[in-house]
């Protein structure tokens, strides 16, 4: 077999696994799109190309006074701006002082991130809950920021500290002999140098409310406080066959904006994680 | 005037007392003040939260014991919030001693300046912290409390008083049948689903990585954003989807796929194994564009030198994949590798979204595809055995941090090359 002859069979061989990854990946996601646009409720009559396709759920969860997908919409951007604000301030001092600073029980609190990360949030549950309740904080959307913000910390500072190690330390210190205060270095060169990293940072703890739905869940208690992801599972596990057009749709409208920002975003995630695990 | 250190320190005892000696007016003054209202503010609550952390209350109705409990950690970590204070203030006392001593000629204000820079990182971390230790400390060490109560549907406050019980609930999982059979089965689910669903992450991204990777491959960019897709759409949404496609009666894998061509239908979601080998093909389906990100920026990286002195000495294509391709991207993403282990060992959506962790299995108290994580979820919202979820998170707990350690002593290793 020629070197030639050897190449093509390669090239058919890899193009051909290519393709089928690529129907595997595209198929539940067109199929969920057709579905959306069957304009029966029943998933039994649904086809994933239907006969008379039409807009109707679209329509009615914008529309329908019954139906409060607007509230959830509203209910998640508010989460969804106070967590991702909230967010990157606190993580953004923690690293600073961590990438900057050498204080005692600087070393422990690292690896104390470290393992803190590891934990799922609902091994806390319980505690969770009864922390809420005591404090007069469940089935309301500040008490979800607050434990969303709290989760945040660990994960992120790691990824911030890493990018702040990148900066280098003569653009600080020249600033500290030119007189500069620490919120002044913190405002005026950190912040502005890392700006990528915590785009990045607010952005995807922007999202994080659109994508979970098991903290609401806990959290949340009446349906006019739902968010997005939790309203939506709601609709599928109540009735599960008799919505599942209309979940479909709701889904297709989430889905869109999250992956097309995502998929901007994830280089940069992909090297923040890389240098933050390399460094330690 | 010659100052003490030992003694400053000792005085210190009466925070601001040495700091009075040490002629500190206004540092004195003001920990004197912290430290009378600490007492004023807290006593009270002190007073119950201990008393509630060892007894859990007493008379059923009045005593809430689950609120005591609370109190009871949230008093601990104050106090030892206030200790680590109260040290730091005796330090505080000996250091300023021996710093008069040598001659400290800073005015009032400089000296006011340096503490200003020294309390500066303490005083960015503090709201961080003070977030994590209420947020995610704090309902740790609940869970770990709980873990040694009865607390349970059938003895639940506040119509009755909880009670330690010591190892009752660890030793209930080994000796009592159902609890063990329960155990046993999840147990080992657990450990295949997350061994086999995460390797196969991996080595389909690792195919797929070298391959898009490859020279005679064009449309790279376009082919690797096809491939990252499943990791961008939110993952609950894509499970429920899935949940539906494998549906039993009208899913559409059984209806248009497997029924049309080979003429079978399989029951996906009523039996354990056919729901099994689903979920390990949803996840892999969910988490392989990560993993095959990462690889792809490795790949990238390596250096066509490598490869050029491999064809020199004629290596195959295969020599040249295990001597330089496979250490190189392992050494490179090896702790997020295991990571990801650990994330799928704690996959709750996944389990919960896809199957509520059925279907149900006779003779044991979780579903046929529940993993320790969604047990626990069921056993204190469903069944609200309280007691056991937390003796089982303690489980996960310990399994996490040794899996924790392990990465430590990795990440340790590398730190020593270089300043962390």
């Amino acid at each position: 077999m020629t070197k030639k002859r050897k190449n093509l069979l390669k090239q058919i061989v890899m193009y051909t696994i290519l393709f089928i990854m690529t129907i595997v990946i595209f198929y539940p996601l067109l199929w969920t799109f057709g579905i959306s646009l069957n304009p029966g409720n029943n998933l039994y009559g649904a086809n994933m190309i239907p006969e008379n396709w039409s807009f109707t759920h679209y329509k009615w969860l914008f529309t329908d006074p019954q139906s409060m997908y607007l509230t959830w919409y509203k209910n998640t951007l508010i989460v969804a701006a106070f967590s991702s604000f909230f967010s990157v301030v606190f993580v953004t001092l923690t690293a600073y002082a961590f990438s900057r600073y050498r204080f005692i029980g600087r070393k422990y609190g690292l690896y104390a991130f470290l393992i803190l990360q590891m934990f799922p949030v609902l091994m806390a549950m319980v505690a969770i809950y009864i922390l809420l309740n005591t404090i007069g904080l469940l089935d309301s959307l500040w008490g979800l920021v607050l434990v969303y913000v709290g989760g945040s910390i660990p994960m992120n500072a790691f990824l911030v500290k890493g990018y702040f190690d990148t900066i280098p330390r003569e653009l600080d210190e020249s600033a500290k002999m030119d007189g500069a205060g620490h919120f002044r270095i913190f405002f005026t060169i950190m912040i502005p140098l890392a700006k990528p990293i915590i785009a990045v940072v607010a952005l995807f703890n922007f999202m994080a409310p659109f994508m979970d739905f098991i903290l609401p869940r806990i959290v949340l208690r009446s349906p006019e406080n739902f968010t997005l992801a939790l309203g939506l599972y709601n609709m599928v596990n109540d009735q599960f066959a008799n919505t599942f057009t209309r979940f479909a749709a709701g889904s297709i409208l989430i889905a869109v904006p999250i992956a097309i920002v995502f998929l901007f975003l994830q280089r940069y995630l992909i090297s923040g994680l890389m240098s933050g695990s390399t460094k330690g | 005037m010659k100052k003490n250190p030992k003694l400053a320190a000792a005085l210190s005892i009466l925070p601001g007392l040495g700091q009075l000696y040490n002629k500190r007016y206004a540092k004195a003054g003001g920990l004197f003040i912290l430290f009378i209202s600490f007492f004023a503010v807290f006593y009270n609550f002190l007073n119950i939260g201990f008393w509630g952390l060892f007894t859990l209350g007493e008379i059923p109705r009045v005593d809430d014991s689950r609120i005591l409990l609370a109190q009871g950690i949230i008093s601990l970590l104050v106090v030892v919030i206030a200790i680590t204070f109260y040290i730091a203030n005796i330090i505080d006392a000996y250091k300023d001693a021996k710093l008069i001593n040598n001659g400290d000629f800073r005015t009032m204000l400089q000296r006011f300046r340096d503490a200003w820079d020294k309390s500066f990182p303490y005083a960015i971390v503090a709201p961080g912290l003070f977030l994590l230790i209420f947020l995610v400390v704090f309902p740790l060490l609940y869970m770990f409390f709980l873990a040694f109560t009865n607390y349970n549907l059938y003895n639940a406050p506040p119509r009755n008083v909880l009670d330690y019980v010591g190892f009752e609930n660890f030793k209930a999982l080994i000796e009592v049948d159902i609890w063990r059979n329960t155990f046993f089965s999840v147990f080992t689910w657990t450990i295949v689903w997350t061994l086999v669903a995460t390797t196969l992450q991996i080595a389909l991204a690792l195919l797929l990585a070298i391959i898009v990777n490859h020279p005679l491959i064009k449309f790279k960019r376009l082919i690797r954003t096809i491939l990252i897709l499943p990791w961008a759409v939110p993952a609950f949404v894509t499970i429920l989807i899935f949940s539906a496609l494998f549906n039993n009666q009208f899913g559409a894998i059984n209806n248009d796929i497997l029924q049309p061509l080979f003429g079978l239908s399989i029951p996906w979601l009523s039996d354990p194994f056919w729901a099994k080998v689903a979920l390990i093909m949803i996840q892999t389906w969910l988490g392989f564009p990560f993993v095959f990100a990462l690889f792809t920026g490795v790949l990238q990286s390596i250096s066509d030198d490598w490869y050029e002195a491999a064809d020199m000495d004629g290596a195959s294509g295969w020599q040249k994949f295990t001597g330089i391709t496979f250490p190189h991207i392992m050494f490179a993403t090896a702790p997020l590798l295991i990571m990801q282990y650990a994330g799928n060992f704690n996959n709750f959506n996944i389990i919960y979204l896809f199957n509520a962790g059925g279907p149900a299995i006779r003779e044991q108290n979780a579903g046929g595809t529940d993993i320790l994580i969604s047990w626990v979820y069921k056993l204190t919202f469903e069944t609200q055995n309280y007691n056991m979820a937390a003796a089982i998170s303690i489980i996960i707990g310990l399994i996490v941090a040794s899996v924790a350690a392990f990465q430590f002593s990795r990440t340790r290793a590398v730190q020593e090359e270089g300043e962390i």
